[in-house]
């Protein structure tokens, strides 16, 4: 049995906070880098510079990418041979608390979703833990923006609408989102499952680096057909119009019910922040 | 074509302007947010006065990280404007001319620009740290207790903006998907 001291994980989530909400994984930096250069419309073109620059100007004045520095989503891979020595889920909300503070980032978080009162401090956090075999502890904070979780969807397709019919849902939750997610987007895309099932494999996808495909290869294949699809709409940087609509599109799959086809489409943006490390 | 406003702006500032144009804004915005709108709702329907002159006003839907000791602003990008869809046309009617925000608007506040002569104008959305490059002065003037939602008087030079609705019923969001398709 391995010990990790709870505040060891406070300070680390503490670090991935501002990290995450600071610099942009290499990924996404370098989609909407090539992006620059491949796309044909000017406006769009004019539009992706932008936000080109607006990464260097984070950089050169410490400023979070995007003023909403989002929903601390927190994925904890947890070793089934560690032992957290203090409050574990407390221990993650005092990470969110002290990463939000000291990083100047903006506190977001209503204490009731009817009632509406900040909390003040960005907590709590939204925590996901899976049990691991090993004495690991592998952290990931996703902070998430709302101008794009607002446009994400859920499903509870037929079988009978099969791969068109899961298609054509993420063509129109795309097409109803438009300008508001903050395009170029990123789509994390659940499919299979149960209601509340799909709903984590479509976020858990945002968590994959968007050039990583997925390891089967029919999922591969339609990663690809979807993200042509998607980007043939023509929405755009900004939905300004043009050619890139979609930076990158995960799909995780999992066993459903015969008489089920779930499926769940996470929107994100082009700031689609992820940062992770192991303790 | 791009042009250089300064607020308070005059219907004939607005007129020329067309969706897909760009604005390089200067002077006095307001910033509000789905709060401070539903309070100034509050005031209007007591018959109290608003805590800044809408005639020719600059509201722009931002709601800031906090400022680092030294900074004028944090990070300060758009948010969805369509919450504000509620609220705006009655703002517009009482003489605000210029909404900065990003996303779609419904057919209320299209009719309402039209009818106005306003403009609905798209920041950057997630280039909150470009965009804080343009604001030379913050001072929160009302509702403090709404945090990064407060209603904050902002001095911006060279604001860069994109017009998306016009005065004569253009719409970018509409009409650039369109002609970029048409010349694919």
């Amino acid at each position: 049995m391995r010990t990790i001291p709870a505040s060891q994980l406070t300070d680390a989530v503490a670090h991935l906070c501002i990290q995450a909400n600071t610099q942009l994984p290499d990924d996404i930096v370098s989609a909407l880098n090539q992006s620059r250069t491949t796309e044909p419309w000017p406006l769009a073109k004019e539009t992706l510079s932008l936000l080109w620059n607006n990464l260097e100007v984070a950089t050169q004045q410490s400023l979070p990418i995007c003023q909403d520095t989002g929903m601390a989503c927190v994925f904890v891979e947890l070793g089934q041979e560690v032992y957290i020595d203090g409050n574990f889920e407390e221990a993650i909300h005092e990470g969110v608390r002290k990463g939000y503070g000291e990083g100047y980032l903006r506190k977001s978080i209503v204490g009731d979703p009817l009632r509406r009162v900040n909390t003040g401090d960005n907590t709590p956090a939204a925590i996901t833990v899976r049990l691991v075999p090993g004495d690991g502890c592998q952290i990931t904070v996703a902070p998430k923006g709302f101008g794009s979780e607002n446009m994400s969807r859920l499903a509870m397709l037929k079988p009978a609408d099969g791969v068109e019919g899961v298609k054509q849902f993420v063509l129109d939750t795309v097409q109803q989102a438009g300008s508001n997610p903050c395009p170029p987007i990123v789509l994390g895309i659940g499919i299979g499952g149960s209601f509340d099932k799909v709903a984590y494999l479509a976020k858990h996808a945002l968590l994959r680096p968007i050039d990583v495909p997925n390891p089967d290869p029919y999922y591969a294949q339609l990663e690809q057909e979807l993200l042509s699809a998607v980007n043939a709409l023509g929405i755009g940087p900004q939905g300004f119009g043009g050619q890139t609509t979609c930076l990158g599109l995960s799909i995780e799959a999992a066993p459903t019910h015969v008489a089920g086809l779930p499926v769940a489409v996470n929107v994100s943006c082009h700031v689609t922040r992820r940062a992770s490390c192991t303790l | 074509m791009q042009y250089h406003l300064t607020t308070p702006v005059t219907p004939a500032d607005l007129a020329p302007l067309h969706a897909g144009d760009t604005v390089l804004l200067s002077g006095v915005v307001y910033t509000a947010r789905d709060a401070a709108h539903k309070r100034m709702m509050e005031l209007l329907d007591a018959g109290e006065p608003l805590p800044f002159p809408l005639e020719g006003s600059a509201i722009y839907y931002v709601g800031p990280t906090p400022e680092r000791p030294g900074q004028v602003i944090g990070s300060a990008g758009p948010t969805t404007s369509g919450r504000m869809d509620a609220y705006s046309p009655r703002l517009l009617d009482l003489g605000q001319s210029i909404m900065i925000g990003k996303g779609k608007r419904n057919q209320a506040v299209k009719d309402a620009v039209v009818k106005n002569g306003a403009v609905y104008l798209a920041a950057l959305g997630g280039a909150g740290a470009l965009m804080a490059a343009s604001v030379k002065e913050l001072e929160v003037i009302c509702w403090e207790d709404l945090g990064c939602e407060a209603v904050r008087r902002l001095y911006v030079e060279d604001f860069p903006l994109t017009v998306i609705l016009d005065t004569h019923g253009g719409d970018l969001y509409e009409s650039g998907p369109v002609a970029y398709l048409s010349q694919r």
